[in-house]
């Protein structure tokens, strides 16, 4: 009897392990951004949203194949970040920091208001059903195993961009003192605008992983939004290692609380453990 | 009056009286995306006595009560004796409505879980209202209670702005070191109106399980109910005392307006609307609906640089 509950336990472990690959790279735009320009994106989710009904839409009503249809959405979020930075967070950039994460919060409220009215609220399925990899007595999903993978990858092409080259430089270099920069002759607008498409980007990146395991539907946002933030807010906003070191920590909260008791509790557990968190260190784990 | 008027006018106070809950600690600057926790408390907390112990929701309510300010104890004194504000807060506050709303969920053998649960029914053959079961069958009674209800949330929306002074509200939200070394309690003082704030919520949770008699927890607690409150505050204006009221007016007459205009062809047609004029308050009408009105007509008449109340 204990054998079998160890082996379900080292399955719960990894598919845990498996989640905190997503996770990670779901908190990673959202750090970026908050990192560079200052601003909690709230509507990050929704932005994921969007991605995945433009993966839906090119594949299964227009028959793109299924990975230029998943570029092209990454396009497609990317051009959204920019969008939501020119002309929604641009205006308050120098009101209340408050405001700046309200108005975001319009935003979700619209987007998700805007795909029930453009898209219904059935839920649709981009239809790739893909096997599962068995591992003695454990079996994954491979769309969870390939999530993983891209997740790592994505995660190291942007740790290596912001490290390797000029663009990524200036990044970090406003990110840490945003009143010299301009000094050194670059333009902030500038990196805040690349910044936030390249949010989206990672945004759309999350969407097309997250379409091969979930059905889409306006209020799938709300369903691992929270879970975003409070992973960035656990690893310190902003710090991106920080960020992905949380979501491992949150995902074994969530995989192993739900093997132990139901799904919710695993939820109700990473949040209390959040909420205690924060008391110890104001500023998250890393922050 | 009918019963669809009445209806909208319950509604009306009702949330205008759970926004003005919420502003007593936004216009602070603790903007909480964490008061979806304390209305699920008192729905919940009442609704479940009631059907599993024949508790009175009068007992209930008392019950709930206390369950809230516990809460807010808990949140509230950690968050403020660390310096916890600004985005830091609004995301801990947040992780509190989603706590909430997964119990709620989770205990699904008890509560129902997502599809909901419906207290009782106290009302039997020709009774129009059971004082002991808070049950009225009668929109009017229900329209009187929520009246005194709002009245009593603007009642301590203003005595709280007596009490502290505006000054040391501005204070506190401006500059809480400078607050502090002026000899404002700082922790104390926020603390003291988070309870009061959460009570007034909690209340506010117990009235419309009551009313509608249904309860589900999407509907009560977790993060959309939080944002609601939050931009029904900042459409009407967190500043003025009447603001959350003309928010909550203005959001459910926007909806029904649309909904008669156009039927239930485009289901989300206000919120998308709604979505995009709060984008647009939050970024040239900050002070909201009322408090940009009442800017215009006063202005001419006051000396300038006179913050509003």
């Amino acid at each position: 009897m204990s054998e079998v509950l160890d082996i379900y336990l080292l399955e719960a472990v990894l598919n845990g392990l498996l989640l905190g690959g997503l996770l990670a790279l779901l908190s990673l735009g959202l750090n970026l951004v908050f990192g560079v320009i200052d601003v909690v994106w709230i509507c990050y989710a929704e932005l994921i949203m969007c991605g995945m009904y433009a993966v839906y839409y090119l594949h299964v009503q227009f028959h793109w194949p299924l990975l230029v249809a998943m570029v092209a959405a990454i396009g497609i979020v990317a051009l959204l970040g920019w969008i939501l930075h020119q002309f929604v967070i641009r205006p308050v950039l120098s009101a209340e920091p408050i405001n700046q994460l309200l108005v975001t919060g319009g935003v979700l409220f619209f987007l998700q208001a805007a795909a029930t009215l453009a898209f219904g609220i059935e839920f649709k399925n981009v239809g790739v059903s893909l096997p599962s990899v068995r591992l003695g007595e454990m079996s994954f999903s491979s769309s969870r195993l390939i999530a993983f993978g891209v997740a790592l990858a994505g995660v190291l092409a942007l740790w290596l961009f912001l490290r390797r080259t000029y663009l990524g430089t200036a990044i970090r270099a406003i990110s840490q003192d945003r009143a010299v920069m301009p000094l050194m002759g670059v333009d902030p607008a500038r990196i805040f605008r690349i910044t936030s498409a390249l949010g989206g980007g990672l945004a759309g990146l999350a969407a097309c992983l997250l379409v091969l395991q979930y059905d889409i539907h306006p209020s799938i946002g709300l369903s691992f939004g929270p879970i975003t933030f409070l992973i960035c807010v656990l690893g310190g906003l902003g710090n991106m290692m920080g960020g992905f070191v949380a979501a491992f920590i949150f995902a074994q909260f969530i995989a192993v609380g739900g093997f132990f008791f139901a799904l919710e509790w695993g939820y109700v557990i990473a949040f209390v453990f959040f909420i205690a968190v924060m008391f110890w260190r104001p500023r998250g784990l890393f922050g | 009056m009918g019963n669809y008027p009445l209806h909208l006018a319950i509604l009306v106070l009702l949330w205008g009286y759970i926004y003005t809950s919420w502003s007593l600690m936004g216009r602070l600057g603790l903007v909480s995306f964490g008061h979806g926790a304390f209305m699920g408390i008192g729905a919940y907390t009442v609704v479940m006595l009631w059907n599993h112990f024949g508790l009175s929701p009068w007992i209930g309510a008392l019950l709930a009560l206390v369950f809230a300010a516990l809460v807010a104890i808990v949140i509230g004194y950690p968050c403020f004796r660390f310096r916890i504000v600004g985005h830091y807060f609004a995301l801990v506050t947040l992780a509190l409505s989603e706590v909430a709303r997964l119990v709620i969920v989770a205990l699904r053998d008890q509560t129902g879980g997502s599809l909901g649960a419906t207290p009782k029914g106290a009302l039997h053959g020709g009774e129009t209202m059971s004082i002991g079961a808070l049950q009225f069958g009668s929109k009017e009674v229900w329209l009187v209670i929520v009246f005194a209800v709002w009245l009593g949330g603007l009642w301590v929306w203003r005595a709280v702005d007596r009490s502290m002074g505006r000054l040391a509200l501005q204070a506190i939200s401006e500059e809480e070191e400078a607050a502090a070394s002026i000899g404002i309690h700082v922790t104390r003082a926020k603390l003291r109106i988070t309870i009061i704030s959460a009570l007034m919520t909690c209340v506010g949770g117990i009235l419309y399980a009551q009313y509608q008699l249904y309860v589900n927890p999407d509907a009560v607690s977790g993060i959309a109910i939080s944002l609601q409150m939050v931009f029904g505050v900042i459409a009407g204006g967190m500043f003025v005392m009447l603001g959350p009221t003309v928010g909550a007016a203005f959001t459910l007459l926007l909806a029904e307006g649309l909904r008669l205009a156009f039927g239930n062809k485009y289901p989300a047609l206000d919120t998308t609307i709604y979505g995009v004029m709060l984008v647009l308050f939050i970024i040239y009408m900050p002070k909201g609906i009322l408090g940009a009105a009442l800017e215009l007509f006063k202005l001419p008449r006051q000396p300038s640089g006179r913050p509003l109340q």
